[in-house]
């Protein structure tokens, strides 16, 4: 394929695309001159350039549309939904031409007859005669276009006969496809182009980019070795020049690695396009919106998550958003908004998908994921909604009850859910049924620019990304802050509240800690659980790239990835998120979120009736007092053993009993309290050394958990106490002692 | 594998750039070394693999350092900051490693036919890392296997 036609195709393609979104927006604001100026310009475009090249059918099918859009802009016509369909239709058509030439090399033989009719009988609503031939070459046309055309393809004509059979193309008048035109200068085309926005960007292959990057990083290492040497110069008469250097060369990084980076938005320049497309076809009224746009992502990420996200939001329209009417009859506003967020966080590209429709209907998930044999009604029965509605990511899995033309075909959200695992990414979803569902994509950062706080820990530098960071604290003799310890646990005292610490010596395993210098505490956010990361010695912040560790280092959730520094060293760029489940925050906030929850525990402020008792410890421990069925208290004697395993007779039938201290001392004799929790008709006892009392409180988890089996630390009653996670022991024991299915005798 | 990376000068000549670790003598074909460089800066990575020694800045990117005293499970070195100290870089699907040996030695032309297969009383891990032990005058070349020499996935 030649130059030009290459070209050609890729301006052609970037143009329909800016039509598409210029449609969108000019269909709701129909009055916007400066909005359908610039429609008509590219579409004007398309069809000057597809003359220039010879082209007849493309240049039929946009000359079509650039009647329409001229009646517009004289107002002659009236801007209806139906018309833009046309015009819409008309784009993927020529999208479509396009794709088959860029296959082919040549234009595609074949009719449009059909479409351009539709099209003309929209321009000219008195004769509406579907088979009438576009007026392509009239007068009333472009003439200079089509003179031009008519020229080059009389000159051509006996050169290439067989491309274009004059069969067929019965409404086009031109028997052959000029293969490569003559360097002409078409008057229009010259014209478009100059006016074009298109002059403020250029296209660089990527390629070159990549060459640059390398250069440039050569270049640093440069600098760096005159740098030196000029320190041991006496005479540093080039220190001067050096420093200009050393500016111009940062610079010079920073901004090649900003060539590479795209901002998302480019990704969602087709989406108002879909959804107004479903809109129409639905009659739902649905508004995208969209933040973050300008959020950075690494090209390559980038066109992963293209179609994903398409598939999403296509979704969130179809079957997530309801009908005007419903909605209404729901109390909500008519129109449902689909939102769509893409930010920076903890070192990772959050996309967000919230729609405000009906939400999952889980019932339904739960009845399909049975249908489709995906999971037995036992195992059904001891998931929870959240995991049950985990199923819409299983493969061949959709609940639309009826198919449309754009989704429910059972390929959906498993496809996404594959994509994005590919780039290493997560996806989650909740769902409120009547309230929405949201959908959060996390793609990790490779390649993406972050600011990185440099830290240093015996002797080595680290980076940690800043957007965890919220706050630094410098602790010792000599401020008013002091890592305490709690049993080997260090903590610090911040405002009134215990922030556990995570010292990155004990976490790297490096040499132990010499003298007593001041060490810095990182309070560290990763999503709701904060702690400190203690380090040595805090530097800087540098603007880094992120780039993936070898496969050799991969697999240590510590570090999100390694980069270069401004001064040629390699450093180890810390994630937060891997620091912080390796502590047991990540899984405590979980947990913790759960059990208030299940609880029924409600937000802060609201008080929490508590049982408070101590088993294996001097520590207080506490469980939800509504959890617990009954407190009894048995003779010691009477637990017996069955299959290595303790039990006691109650109430005609047997209760295992299960010690919260895996080592816990079984009494031989004396009294037994016992706290008695019911599942699912089966009593489970939970020894216990005595019931202390039972507490009325705020209760906020102040530590988040140093084992299993305990969500946290709180202040109950102005005593430090232990929030026993009673699901774990119940849930864990349960499915031992009585199997997964519940329905014979109890 | 063995004979991917091997030039051949004439029929069965091979190209080996030789090192030595440990007072002994090693050889990995010629075609497979990128670049070879002195030490500077090796960035530890707590917690990696022990034959990781660290990362190094290779003109803009980071290439992991094999330690192979580690690797081929001898004793450390005794001068660990000596100045005939070289890594031998080496590329493997895409990825780089640079091998930190004791010094680098000439580029020699080996026979094939003169290859012998290593000893049954090899030590198991360099039966494994072992291509073939060469005669070369008064001492003995051992070449390896650099894909096999990387492959320390599994210790990770």
């Amino acid at each position: 394929m030649d130059d030009l036609l290459n070209e050609f195709l890729t301006e052609t393609n970037e143009s329909l695309g800016t039509l598409d979104v210029e449609l969108v927006r000019f269909e709701r604001e129909p009055s916007d001159a400066t909005i359908l100026g610039n429609i008509f310009r590219l579409m004007h475009t398309i069809k000057g350039t597809c003359g220039f090249l010879g082209l007849p059918r493309l240049e039929a099918i946009a000359h079509a549309g650039e009647n329409v859009l001229g009646k517009f802009r004289d107002g002659e016509l009236p801007v209806t939904p139906d018309a833009v369909t046309i015009i819409l239709r008309c784009i993927d058509h020529i999208r479509r031409l396009l794709a088959e030439l860029e296959a082919a090399g040549k234009e595609p033989e074949g009719h449009d007859g059909a479409l351009i009719g539709q099209i003309n009988a929209i321009a000219e609503p008195r004769k509406s005669d579907p088979a009438e031939p576009p007026p392509v070459f009239d007068d009333a046309g472009f003439p200079v276009a089509a003179e031009l055309l008519a020229e080059v393809a009389h000159a051509l004509s006996g050169s290439v006969p067989e491309l274009y059979s004059p069969a067929a193309a019965p409404e086009i008048a031109l028997p052959a496809e000029p293969p490569r035109p003559q360097p002409i200068k078409d008057p229009p085309v010259a014209e478009a182009k100059e006016s074009a926005l298109a002059a403020s960007s250029i296209r660089v292959n990527v390629d070159v980019i990549e060459n640059l990057m390398t250069l440039i990083s050569e270049l640093v290492l440069t600098r760096n070795q005159l740098m030196q040497l000029e320190r041991s110069q006496k005479s540093g008469e080039f220190k001067i020049p050096l420093q200009r250097l050393s500016h111009i060369t940062s610079e010079l990084q920073d901004g090649v690695t900003r060539m590479r980076m795209q901002p998302i938005g480019n990704a969602w320049a087709k989406l108002p396009r879909i959804v107004r497309d479903l809109c129409v076809e639905s009659g739902k009224k649905i508004e995208l919106v969209q933040r973050g746009a300008d959020t950075e992502l690494d090209r390559q990420v980038l066109e992963m998550i293209k179609d994903p996200l398409t598939h999403m939001i296509r979704n969130s329209a179809d079957h997530g958003i309801e009908s005007a009417a419903d909605r209404l009859a729901a109390g909500k506003p008519e129109t449902g908004t689909i939102a769509l967020e893409a930010y920076h966080e903890g070192g990772h590209i959050f996309i967000r998908i919230a729609d405000d429709g009906r939400g999952l209907d889980a019932e339904r998930i739960r009845r399909k994921a049975l249908a489709n044999g995906l999971a037995s009604e036992g195992e059904l029965a001891g998931m929870s909604e959240q995991q049950i509605l985990q199923f819409v990511f299983r493969a061949g899995f959709s609940t639309a009850e009826k198919v449309t033309s754009v989704s429910g075909r059972g390929v959906g959200m498993d496809v996404v859910r594959t994509n994005v695992e590919r780039i290493g990414g997560t996806i989650e979803m909740t769902s409120e049924a009547g309230h929405g569902t949201t959908f959060l994509i996390k793609i990790p950062l490779t390649l993406a620019i972050v600011s990185a706080l440099i830290v240093e820990t015996a002797g080595q530098r680290f980076a940690v990304p800043q957007i965890n960071v919220i706050e630094l604290v410098r602790a010792g003799a000599r401020s008013g802050a002091r890592i305490e310890t709690i049993k080997n646990a260090p903590v610090l005292r911040l405002r009134d509240r215990l922030l556990p610490l995570v010292p990155l010596r004990t976490l790297l395993e490096m040499a132990p800690r010499q003298g007593k210098n001041d060490e810095f505490v990182l309070v560290t956010q990763v999503g709701a659980s904060t702690f400190g990361i203690v380090v040595d010695r805090v530097f800087d912040t540098e603007e880094i790239v992120v780039k993936p560790v070898a496969p050799i280092l991969r697999g240590n959730p510590f570090y999100a990835g390694n980069t270069i520094l401004g001064d040629g060293s390699v450093i180890m760029i810390l994630d937060p998120n891997g620091i912080s489940a390796a502590a047991g925050q990540g899984k405590a906030a979980m947990a913790a979120a759960a059990a208030a929850q299940s609880a029924g525990a409600q937000r802060e402020g609201a008080r929490t009736s508590l049982l408070l008792f101590r088993a294996g410890g001097a520590s207080l421990k506490a469980v939800p007092l509504d959890s617990v069925a009954r407190i009894e208290e048995v003779d010691a004697r009477t637990i017996e053993r069955v299959g290595g395993r303790p039990v006691v007779q109650y109430r005609e039938h047997l209760m295992p009993l299960i010690a919260i201290d895996s080592d816990h001392p079984w009494k031989d004799s004396g009294k037994q309290p016992i706290l008695v929790f019911d599942k699912a008709g089966r009593a489970l006892g939970i020894v216990v050394d005595e019931v202390v009392d039972i507490a009325s409180d705020h209760v906020s988890i102040e530590l988040t958990a140093s084992r299993e089996g305990l969500l946290g630390s709180a202040i109950v009653a102005g005593r430090a106490t232990d929030l026993v996670d009673i699901e774990h022991y119940v849930e864990r024991n349960f499915s031992t002692w009585f199997g997964a299915t519940t329905g014979e005798a109890a | 594998m063995a004979e991917a990376g091997k030039t051949r000068t004439d029929e069965d000549q091979a190209a080996y750039v030789t090192f030595t670790v440990a007072d002994h003598y090693f050889g990995v074909p010629v075609m497979r070394v990128q670049d070879i460089l002195t030490p500077d800066a090796i960035a530890r990575v707590p917690l990696g693999p022990p034959d990781v020694r660290g990362l190094i800045n290779l003109r803009g990117r980071i290439v992991t350092v094999i330690d192979m005293r580690t690797r081929l499970a001898l004793d450390a070195a005794p001068d660990d900051a000596s100045s005939t100290r070289r890594c031998v870089t080496v590329e493997s699907d895409g990825e780089f490693y640079t091998l930190l040996v004791d010094g680098v030695g000439d580029v020699v032309n080996l026979n094939e036919r003169d290859r012998e297969r290593g000893p049954a009383t090899l030590d198991p891990t360099w039966r494994e890392l072992v291509d073939g032990v060469f005669r070369a005058g008064d001492t003995l070349l051992v070449t390896l296997d650099v894909e096999r020499l990387l492959n320390i996935r599994g210790k990770a």
